[in-house]
């Protein structure tokens, strides 16, 4: 399927990326190539197939992860906080959002 | 092990990371935990990717986005490590989100290959392979989601497992595409891989995948004798695009492992040719999604004149990801978009049931497969940069044990004529890792790999000697 800047650019602002010019030229004959490429699943009849939906082995699928409901630790407002570019009186700060 | 041993090991990383540029953090104060260890790997200097969380030091990811990023927790392999007297001294370069295959997406430099500097250390954990090539360090960790651990560890000439899905938790590793990804191990010698296996595995809450196997003794069965062990061989994987000198290497093992009373007989991966787009899929779409947390909100860069909260979004992580990464979240995006998730997603989904069914219908016949880990030895820095494609074909011989959560091990077993090393792959059932540390161990007994590269530290051998 052939892939133009229209589809790429739309594809950026899904993905919350806002890409130079430059990039998107780039891209554009790029991705058009790898999804040429990943075609080729197509020549593989796969009607019957059931998709894979993880990695798990069986043994992994059989693996308890139920756990009672109980409370346990937390990082902390302060430890929670401590890496976040713009904190402010105990909150996350972000730019307006209206 | 010692103070000493932790001081000398620190000196190396530093002495080298001029060359190698192995290391994106050193810890020069690494000495002062050596006192008072106990326990199984008391002592023992161990290197990290910048990718799994290690509490006082930086997990970077090799990304602007997370710059310094110092994580307020452990990676549950990393506890696992320190409570078993392990000392971490640093962690190591790796293309950015371990997305990569030769370093050279690291937003902080390439690592440089210790065999010949002006080529690749393999990736995407090519620091942790060039620290323990280089001597730095006896062990190190990684991750593989494709082959991540194995491919750079062959192109540097040391031992590269990726363990069976669900071995190890993925606590604490920072995602790239859950359902590859694995914890993995670098190192020298196959005791020590077994050793560090041994600690960091097995089942913990905090990763749902992590499954509740029995851990076994992983050094215990490496002396056991290998007749009578039945190795598959996919004769068909030896065509095109496989170096003449990699295939030459790989099939004097298969003689050398004959020679050793094992079988060896012809098996077949009908699929294995369709692995490559498979993965670009499945990788990139669950990528796509992983890497949505990276917004510039709770940890991280975040970009500048941006007064609105979605352009905020949007400039930190055009600035934030590096080509690789954007291409990825591109890709991924694309294939999981409305009216493409069929084709694309769904479909690599079915490629990949039969892929897994490949194995399952190969392992009736044989104990373990063997083919190269790579298709060439260390290409040059900037030879493959602009061809995405070209370095996604590196992986062509790796990426089917992620895809169906098989073990695989890479195992030096030569050198090119140009002096690059070479590896060779075992694959094995799942929880197979016992057979395929023995496999390797007898291996080397007779074919011992005992050449050191160029650019590399000595008081590891010195240790050995004593």
């Amino acid at each position: 399927m052939p892939i133009n800047e229209l589809d790429i650019e739309k594809v950026a602002q899904l993905a919350h990326l806002e890409l130079a010019l430059e990039e998107l030229k780039i891209f554009v004959p790029q991705i058009t190539e790898i999804v040429s490429y990943v075609e080729q699943l197509n020549e593989l009849d796969t009607a019957n197939v059931e998709p894979a939906l993880g990695g798990l082995t069986p043994e992994g699928e059989a693996t308890d992860s139920a756990r009672n409901d109980e409370i346990g630790g937390s990082l902390g407002q302060k430890k929670a906080l401590a890496e976040a570019p713009d904190p402010a009186a105990g909150h996350f700060r972000v730019p307006k959002v209206l | 092990m010692s103070r000493q041993t932790i001081e000398a090991a620190v000196s190396a990383a530093e002495k080298l990371n001029d060359t190698l540029n192995a290391f994106l953090e050193i810890d020069r104060k690494a000495a002062n935990r050596a006192d008072g260890t106990s326990g199984p790997l008391s002592g023992v200097p161990i290197a990290i990717k910048d990718n799994l969380c290690v509490v006082g030091m930086q997990t970077s990811c090799g990304s602007r986005i997370l710059g310094d990023y110092h994580p307020p927790y452990n990676a549950t392999v990393t506890q696992r490590l320190i409570d078993a007297g392990a000392i971490i001294i640093g962690k190591t370069n790796c293309d950015e989100f371990a997305m990569g295959s030769s370093n050279e997406n690291s937003a902080f430099g390439p690592v440089k290959n210790p065999w010949d500097t002006t080529r690749v250390s393999g990736g995407s954990s090519g620091g942790s392979a060039a620290a323990v090539a280089a001597g730095i360090v006896p062990v190190a960790l990684g991750s593989d989601t494709g082959g991540s651990v194995r491919q750079p560890t062959s192109l540097c000439g040391v031992l590269g497992l990726k363990p069976t899905y669900g071995r190890n938790s993925r606590y604490g590793l920072v995602a790239f595409a859950s359902s590859l990804d694995q914890v993995g191990v670098s190192s020298r010698e196959v005791a020590d891989m077994g050793r560090v296996l041994g600690v960091i595995a097995g089942r913990d809450t905090h990763d749902q995948t992590c499954a509740d196997v029995p851990v076994p003794d992983y050094v215990a069965t490496l002396s056991e004798d290998i007749k009578g062990l039945r190795l598959g061989l996919p004769s068909a994987l030896f065509g095109k695009g496989l170096d003449d000198e990699v295939a030459k290497s790989v099939k004097e093992a298969v003689e050398v492992y004959r020679e050793l009373g094992a079988e060896i007989v012809e098996v077949d991966l009908p699929n294995a040719g369709y692995a490559i787009a498979v993965y670009y899929i499945i990788a990139t779409a669950e990528a796509s999604s992983n890497l949505a947390r990276f917004d510039g909100v709770r940890y991280g860069f975040r970009a500048e004149d941006a007064p609105e909260l979605r352009q905020m979004y949007r400039k930190t992580r055009e600035e934030g990801f590096g080509p690789e990464v954007k291409r990825r979240i591109m890709l991924g995006t694309y294939v999981l978009s409305a009216g493409y998730y069929e084709a694309y997603y769904r479909k690599a989904q079915q490629v990949r049931t039969l892929i897994k069914n490949d194995f399952l219908n190969a392992f009736k016949s044989c104990d373990a497969i063997i083919t190269p880990t790579a298709p060439t030895p260390a290409f040059r820095l900037g030879e493959k940069v602009d061809d995405p494609l070209a370095m996604y074909l590196n992986d062509i011989y790796t990426v089917t044990a992620n895809l169906a959560g098989v073990p695989g091990l890479s195992v030096p077993c030569g050198l090119s004529s140009e002096r690059l090393p070479i590896g060779l792959q075992l694959l094995g059932p799942n929880w197979s890792e016992p057979t395929l540390l023995r496999l390797a161990h007898q291996y080397l007994q007779v074919r011992p790999f005992n050449e050191r590269p160029p650019v590399s530290a000595t008081y590891l051998d010195s240790l050995t000697e004593k």
